[in-house]
């Protein structure tokens, strides 16, 4: 297991090289001229062609892309030198992954400040969503065609056709606008270290928004892949052995019918994690997400790709997590 | 019970009379479309040391009447009437609390197709100990894993305090199928229901398998019920064979009986469609023709009659218009048949024997 891991880290980096490559080249030969932004914020508006040509030249625009990428990669193992304008000097150290042209701020040093925020969206949502959705799933399969089982599939269904930007928005509308409920007043990202408390507070509303949302999908899943379990000849074996009815639904049912979910849940929880861009917007979070909206507005070149290659990192990572969990739940699955 | 014996004190070994006890059956199931009757009126009994044999079709009511007696069926979206008695206790109806103790216990089942029917992500051992330890919750879990090591050995499996730790995908076909009965065999049932046991194996290691249920029901002494649609195996192993159509018992009798004087012409039907090794090359293979009939529309009077090339030797419309009884048959008691024709043993003789077994035929004439 331990050689599959490393084999699919390695074919990880790679695809993680090809995605640096094309956001950097998309920028590059991009309609926009980042150059224009860092001018325009130096000068206070006031960029003038020649200005704006000092700036192409320190930002190696003038350069070959590959060149410049180059450099951009020799950054990110050893480090670099970054010039903006004629006078400031910045020293970039490894990782590099360059200045932000907007705040002039090392972007991999932003990034770190900004991951708990995300993270901590990601995991308590993700939490909440898990653990409502699937016991209701399971309930609703060992009572399926009854009338509460159909009530519950319609009513989920409604719910999960609701576009979630809307449904968040909604959420905070309501609970912290209109009724002004105290434990919501102030949505946001407080660390954790600081003030637990806060931090609870802030981030509770963004967990509900997901948690009940994702749960409507997640009792789909559970439900409908539990169905499909408890039809399978081993649950009839183990009725047959005199099993009680739990341990068969959730010794023998629940193991199987959550491989299925698991990878789902894998892949969605790589997108939660890479930035939950509606999320963090509505409940005004400063997390990655956010952080990527406003650097794709501001043609903020390094936040961009920084960004791009971190949700591409923690999806190459989560597919492999959900490979391991698999071949813990399911002894026939080997992996090499 | 007239003659008090002295065991006759202490309880549930005084049954008398088979240990399984099934009368006038029936299992619906309602659907969208309708009630389907799976199983229609059926009644048969199974002697501890005895085996019984119940052949028919997919969808002739083979399982779902084994299944009604393991109490498997979900009781919310089927219906069942009838009495079933199992070692004197009746379970139509019975507490689903009080079913489970009897289980995997006093009866147990075996199911075709080893590798779907155990779970792919347990233990061999372990799936057999939870059955062990589910009725003895006295015993630790060593003394369960101890037990399962003793079965697996007991049904022939090589080395099986390594192999008990093995995942059912490691095993064999035949393995696997042999853990099956070992896991069925556990608390020492005396009833075991063996549905198509050797369906999904090839053909050297059938024979082992049939070897093998014919040894441990000697040993235990427990009532066999064989569910299949292979006479070759009837013959090989049941003292009595029960034949289903559509639902019913159409034809009942010792298998000595059933294969050489049937008298309906499912039966018939039946052996005129075993290919035989060594049979002469004259002989001929004749499929009954037609499918099985929709049990939500079942046919009007007999079942079979769409499908039997015999009915025109009945007098009238009796096959189309009426449900013919289950009627002792001409040879001897005990023999029953569910068949309008006057003379079905004349007919067997002259015209189907010799086409299905023209050696046969010569002999017997």
């Amino acid at each position: 297991m331990f050689a599959y891991v490393v084999k699919r880290l390695l074919s990880g980096v790679v695809v993680l090289f090809l995605i640096s490559m094309s956001v950097f080249l998309l920028f590059w030969y991009g309609p926009s001229e980042p150059a224009q932004t860092i001018c325009d914020n130096d000068t206070s508006n006031r960029c003038t062609p020649a200005r704006l040509e000092v700036f192409r030249e320190n930002l190696g625009f003038n350069n070959a892309w590959y060149e410049e990428y180059g450099t951009f990669m020799k950054g990110v193992v050893a480090g670099r030198e970054i010039q903006f304008g004629s006078t400031t000097k910045f020293q970039c150290d490894a990782p590099c992954l360059g200045y932000s042209y907007r705040t002039k701020a090392p972007v991999f040093e932003e990034m770190k400040t900004r991951m708990p925020a995300t993270f901590s969206v990601a995991i308590g949502g993700a939490f909440l969503y898990l653990a409502l959705g699937i016991p209701i799933g399971v309930a609703a399969a060992r009572r399926r065609g009854t009338l509460a089982d159909k009530a519950l599939v319609s009513s989920f269904l409604v719910i999960s056709s609701i576009p979630y930007y809307l449904f968040a928005l909604l959420t905070w509308l309501f609970l912290t606008i209109s009724w002004e409920i105290p434990l919501f007043a102030e949505t946001g990202y407080f660390p954790i270290t600081e003030n637990p408390a806060k931090w609870f507070s802030g981030m509770l509303l963004a967990w509900l928004a997901l948690g009940a949302f994702g749960c409507t999908q997640y009792t789909r899943y559970a439900r409908g892949s539990m169905v499909e379990v408890l039809n399978e000849d081993y649950i009839r074996t183990a009725k047959s052995k005199g099993l009680t009815s739990n341990s068969v639904v959730y010794r023998h049912g629940l193991r199987a019918a959550l491989v299925p979910v698991i990878t789902i849940f894998g892949i969605e929880f790589g997108t939660l994690l890479a930035g939950t861009i509606f999320t963090e917007r509505i409940f005004d979070i400063d997390g990655i997400g956010l952080w990527a909206l406003q650097a794709v507005s501001q043609r903020d070149l390094p936040v961009v790709s920084a960004t791009a290659l971190f949700g591409a990192a923690v999806l190459i990572i989560s597919n492999i997590v959900v490979d391991v969990v698999y071949s813990i739940l399911d002894p026939r699955v080997r992996l090499s | 019970m007239t003659i008090t014996s002295p065991s006759s004190a202490a309880p549930a070994s005084d049954v008398d009379g088979p240990f399984l006890q099934v009368e006038d059956l029936t299992v619906t199931f309602p659907t969208q479309d309708g009630p389907v009757q799976a199983v229609k009126g059926l009644s048969y009994s199974v002697e501890l040391g005895k085996t019984l044999g119940i052949v028919g079709e997919s969808g002739s009511g083979k399982s779902v009447s084994s299944m009604a007696v393991m109490g498997l069926h979900d009781a919310k979206s089927s219906e069942i009437t009838g009495s079933i008695r199992v070692g004197g206790t009746e379970v139509v109806g019975l507490a689903e609390s009080r079913m489970r103790k009897l289980r995997g216990n006093s009866m147990a089942m075996i199911f075709q197709d080893a590798l779907a029917a155990l779970h792919p992500f347990y233990r061999v051992g372990d799936q057999l100990a939870e059955g062990y330890a589910m009725h003895h919750p006295k015993a630790s879990k060593r003394d369960a894993r101890r037990r399962a090591i003793e079965m697996l050995d007991r049904v022939g499996i090589p080395q099986p305090d390594r192999r008990v730790d093995d995942f059912p995908h490691q095993f064999s076909g035949g393995m696997r199928q042999r853990a099956m009965i070992a896991m069925g065999l556990i608390n020492d049932p005396s009833l075991l229901i063996a549905d198509e046991p050797t369906t999904a194996l090839d053909v050297t290691v059938q024979a082992q398998i049939l070897d093998l249920l014919q040894d441990l029901q000697r040993e235990f002494n427990s009532a066999v019920i064989i569910i299949t649609h292979d006479l070759g195996v009837i013959a090989e192993m049941a003292d009595d064979v029960l034949v289903m159509y559509a639902g019913r018992c159409v034809e009942f009798g010792t298998t000595k009986e059933i294969l050489t004087k049937p008298e309906m012409p499912y039966s018939w039907g039946l052996l005129s469609s075993i290919p035989e090794v060594g049979a002469s090359t004259d002989a001929r293979l004749i499929p009954i023709p037609g499918n099985p009939p929709s049990l939500l529309k079942p046919p009007s009077g007999c079942s079979f009659h769409p499908r039997c090339a015999h009915r025109g030797k009945v007098p009238g419309d009796l096959c189309v218009t009426e449900l013919p009884e289950l009627t002792s048959a001409s040879n001897r008691a005990g023999h029953l048949k569910r068949c309008h024709l006057p003379n079905p043993q004349e007919i067997y003789q002259t015209e189907v024997l010799p086409e299905i077994a023209p050696d046969l035929a010569e002999e017997t004439r």
